[in-house]
């Protein structure tokens, strides 16, 4: 029984019960808005995770052919191949709103649009493993893209969790009873003055009949 | 407009320089770090990282968690696979759903 501290009046228990709707409604409302951020939050870390497996695997399969093409070749004709691209990559971050968290949305623009353009060099003195690495990464590098946004989603959503759910507990282990025990305590205590009046009055109610009966005899 | 960067050793991140995204080789943790926070500050949106260097920054990694921008993303280099960017998904259901309910079932 934990109740706040308060005068035991009749306003204080107009506005506490004020209070008590208000809370119980900010109560139903947060935990709709926890289920819903719930549901969306099991969504997106599923297809995270399908997305993180597939593209480490690709990823690694892209070194490896790296690794291939490094062991044929001199290392500075890789370097020359592929450090002046002809490709290069803007990113474009918009927003998406869910229940008021706001998640970036990425769309990578290429300046030139024509696939070939990835290969930055001549074929003359690359070989054809150089060649699968390049196109492996640039397979995988939407899918990059794709899992940039939705790790960074479970991350905001997670931590918008954990908040509303902290308010949702407080609200309904603390706030709430506190209020409820409040009120009762007030009415009792009301009451209570109430039934002491009550007394009172017919006790002296009583004293002033037995004075007149004494007067008139 | 925003950018696309890559940090880690080199041997794991030329690829993507011929893909266009700006990459910068570390050798060093040190030297990552910097790279990090100078990257985020320089309207770079999204950042891959090796595990090498992601797994010994959390503090960074913590600093840039709750931001929009930039996005750091684990990824798996040469040398090994830590399997960090499965770890931080398994750590963003703990925390939201109090356990963890999607890893476990393998």
């Amino acid at each position: 029984m934990a109740q706040l501290n308060v005068n035991p009046t009749r306003m204080e228990l107009t506005r506490l019960k004020k209070s008590l709707a208000v809370a119980m409604r900010g109560h139903k409302l947060l935990k709709d808005k926890r289920d819903e951020l719930m549901r969306q939050f099991l969504d997106i870390v599923r297809e995270a995770k399908v997305l993180r497996e597939n593209t480490e695997e690709k990823l690694s399969a892209a070194n490896r052919s790296l690794a291939v093409a490094g062991s044929v070749l001199q290392r500075e004709v890789i370097d020359s191949a592929l450090l002046l691209p002809k490709q290069e990559v803007t990113l474009e971050v918009g927003t998406k709103n869910i229940m008021s968290v706001d998640i970036p949305v990425f769309t990578s623009k290429l300046r030139s649009k024509s696939q070939g353009d990835m290969f930055s060099y001549g074929y003359a003195f690359t070989g054809g493993d150089l060649d699968d690495a390049i196109s492996e990464l640039a397979d995988v590098s939407a899918d990059l893209l794709k899992l940039a946004e939705l790790e960074k989603a479970a991350g905001l959503l997670a931590g918008e969790i954990e908040r509303t759910r902290r308010r949702v507990n407080a609200l309904e282990y603390v706030m709430i009873p506190n209020y409820q025990d409040t009120i009762r305590y007030i009415t009792m205590k009301l009451d209570e003055a109430d039934r002491s009046n009550t007394t009172r009055l017919m006790k002296i109610k009583d004293m002033m009949v037995a004075e007149r009966i004494t007067k008139e005899n | 407009m925003y950018k696309i960067g890559v940090i880690g050793d080199y041997d794991s991140i030329c690829g993507f320089a011929a893909l266009g995204l700006d990459i910068f080789p570390t050798e060093d943790l040190e030297s990552a770090k910097q790279t990090l926070t100078r990257l985020a500050a320089g309207g770079y949106g999204v950042i891959y990282v090796t595990e090498q260097y992601l797994g010994k920054m959390p503090d960074e990694q913590a600093e840039y968690a709750e931001q929009q921008t930039p996005a750091i993303v684990a990824i798996p280099s040469v040398k090994e696979k830590l399997g960090l960017g499965r770890a931080a998904l398994k750590r963003y259901v703990e925390q939201a759903v109090g356990s963890d309910i999607i890893f476990n079932e393998e």
